[in-house]
């Protein structure tokens, strides 16, 4: 089943959580809705699940709309940062809740109902807990209890509030992958909120990058990360150096240092802008040609895949850059040394502000 | 052990601090306790069974404990709508209300059974619109039990309102998603979370209430076999200097409230398990 919304907006007070948001999510997709605390994304999914009522707009399932449906008559699947297992349940009648509240007719049988849990449990690859209690079990354990017992009453969409957000990083990077191979078996449409750029990137179809209250960019990983649409997605996805740039005769200057960026042209701007993202540096002993910057090495940090490295160019600007363990080796710098830095793979784009 | 291997602990002063604690509840509560058994032992089983066992002693335990159980169980119903109220909505003069709630703590019981006998007086506030329906407010049973009511609303309320308030509306939220009603969310959910403080709050209240004297005395109208509580018989029996069957009495009353008190932390211990909350 498709998700749409239409115009939606809320306020909090005096507080504008979302303005006149609109978004479709395909029957099947896994969409991801990223952004920094604030900028309404729980909002606009609470929402979505009747939790919370927009002033303005509409919520369509599959082209109809839900105003008139309470979240219980929604068919929703919801999961929470915090988990809100019950606590005072076993694992078994945590999953089987959603069964045994329909109502009589639709109601399954008790067997019928232990059949389903246990071949949730086993999806989950859980089944030896089905008679504990929540607070016996570890922060990673809870989440997938909880997937499970949104998944027990065969929800047409499923949505994730933070799936991940209190947990170890260890099982969050598990859990991530665990939930696109899942995704992947069920097709079921998904929308899940995140304020992790890396999560957002790794396991979702489409990215809704948003920002106070307003979508900045609708996209997949690639377009979002390689042609962001404006200054804000490109900070927020992975770290970003600035470099103001001063304009004269067509040229660009950093300091006395002309630089040549494919793809810039001058026209009658006396300044510009230029994003680089920390691997698109090179970095050598000696200049390799005159639009190289000189600079000093403050911070050197080689645990990793990457080696980052902090400089600070001769113009008093200090610059992020990620080089790899091979250049890194050749290099052979250590902290205070001065180098030279260059730009690679770089295309010019004017972003607004 | 060697000394090495002697525990050290965070906190010191856990010998210093528990033998105080032992030394203090043996000469505030162990030692008069045990001097209640003592004195009780000085008369012969014939007399102690006579004094415990005597009709106008049995009417006064069944009032006692019935009204005092009656008390509990309203307030465990009304108590629990205060705390719901306390902790799930704010409106103004919130925090007013919260403290008139303690008023039944710090009120000396005897102006509290003074003012209630005042109103629920036949010719008082409340009394004579009872009156009109048949009722009598003060002076009957059912003024025993007014008294205790009042006595027993905070225990409820301030055992409950903490853990109302600690409960996480998400977990409605996901029953709410799940397909519950707001019945079925409610019973299943909430109310078995509430259950070991209700209990608590009960078991404080009943305790309470089987003790209460001050306030008691002033409404019931203390008439033998009727309205008169078994604290009050001790009283009496005290004036005449009947002092071994006053305590005969006592330790009775002390026998029946341990158990039931016991019985209470039993079922409260089960239903707390579950939740795993100790």
């Amino acid at each position: 089943m498709s998700i749409e919304v239409k115009n939606i907006s809320k306020t909090f007070g005096n507080f504008k959580a979302l303005d006149n948001i609109s978004l479709k999510v395909e029957t099947g997709e896994l969409v991801a809705l990223l952004g920094p605390s604030g900028s309404g994304k729980t909002t606009l999914l609470r929402i979505i699940a009747g939790l919370e009522q927009a002033e303005e707009g509409q919520v369509l399932f599959s082209g109809q709309d839900a105003r008139e449906k309470k979240t219980k008559d929604r068919n929703v699947g919801f999961v929470f940062q915090h988990y809100a297992l019950f606590r005072h349940m076993t694992v078994f009648d945590n999953i089987a809740f959603g069964l045994r509240v329909k109502p009589r007719p639709e109601r399954p049988s008790a067997d019928q109902i232990k059949k389903k849990v246990f071949e949730l449990l086993k999806l989950i690859q859980l089944e030896w807990v089905a008679n504990r209690y929540p607070w016996q079990l570890s922060g990673g354990q809870r989440q997938r209890i909880a997937l499970a017992r949104a998944l027990a009453v065969e929800p047409r969409v499923l949505l994730l509030d933070e799936p991940f957000g209190s947990l170890d990083a260890q099982v969050r990077k598990e859990l991530r992958q665990w939930l696109r191979k899942f995704h992947d078996d069920l097709h079921i449409t998904s929308l899940f909120v995140t304020h992790d750029q890396e999560e957002a990137l790794e396991v979702a179809d489409r990215v809704v990058v948003m920002n106070k209250g307003k979508i900045e960019q609708i996209g997949t990983p690639d377009q979002v990360y390689h042609n962001p649409a404006n200054a804000f997605v490109l900070n927020f996805l992975g770290n970003v150096n600035l470099f103001h740039l001063r304009v004269e005769d067509g040229k660009a200057y950093v300091g006395d240092t002309a630089i040549e960026v494919p793809g810039f042209k001058a026209e009658n701007a006396k300044t510009a802008s230029l994003y680089v993202r920390p691997h698109q540096f090179e970095i050598s002993r000696q200049p390799k040609n005159k639009s190289f910057l000189k600079a000093t090495v403050k911070f050197i940090n080689p645990a990793g895949s990457m080696v980052k490295l902090d400089l600070v160019t001769e113009v008093g600007s200090s610059v992020q850059a990620e080089i790899t363990q091979e250049e890194f080796g050749a290099l052979r710098i250590s902290r205070g040394d001065p180098v030279f830095v260059g730009l690679k793979n770089i295309t010019y784009s004017e972003y607004e502000i | 052990m060697s000394p090495k291997l002697k525990k050290t602990r965070v906190l010191p002063g856990f010998q210093l601090s528990l033998g105080y604690t032992i030394f203090y509840l043996s000469l505030l509560v162990l030692i008069p306790l045990s001097m209640l058994f003592f004195k009780t032992a000085t008369m012969g089983f014939p007399d102690f069974w006579e004094a415990v066992s005597s009709p106008r002693t049995l009417a006064a335990y069944r009032v006692s404990f019935s009204a005092a159980f009656i008390a509990a169980g309203i307030n465990v119903v009304f108590g629990f709508l205060v705390a719901w109220v306390l902790a799930r909505y704010s409106f103004p003069g919130k925090k007013i209300i919260d403290a008139f709630v303690d008023f039944p703590f710090a009120l000396p019981t005897a102006v509290a059974g003074i003012a209630l006998t005042t109103i629920y007086a036949p010719n008082g506030w409340v009394g004579q619109y009872l009156e009109k329906f048949g009722i009598q407010g003060a002076y009957s049973f059912l003024g025993i039990v007014i008294a205790l009511t009042f006595i027993g609303l905070p225990f409820i309320v301030r055992t409950v309102q903490p853990v109302l308030e600690d409960l996480d509306p998400e977990i409605e939220e996901a029953a709410a998603c799940l397909g519950a009603n707001q019945l079925q969310s409610f019973m299943k959910v909430i109310f078995p979370i509430l259950l070991p403080p209700l209990l608590t709050g009960f078991t404080l209240a009943f305790a309470r209430a089987i003790g209460e004297y001050g306030s008691v005395i002033f409404i019931a109208g203390n008439m033998p076999m009727k309205t008169e509580i078994a604290p009050l018989l001790i009283m009496t029996k005290l004036e005449q200097y009947d002092i071994a069957g006053a305590t005969a009495i006592a330790s009775v009353m002390l026998i029946f409230s341990f158990a039931l008190l016991a019985g209470t932390n039993f079922l409260q211990w089960l239903s707390s398990k579950r939740i795993g909350m100790e």
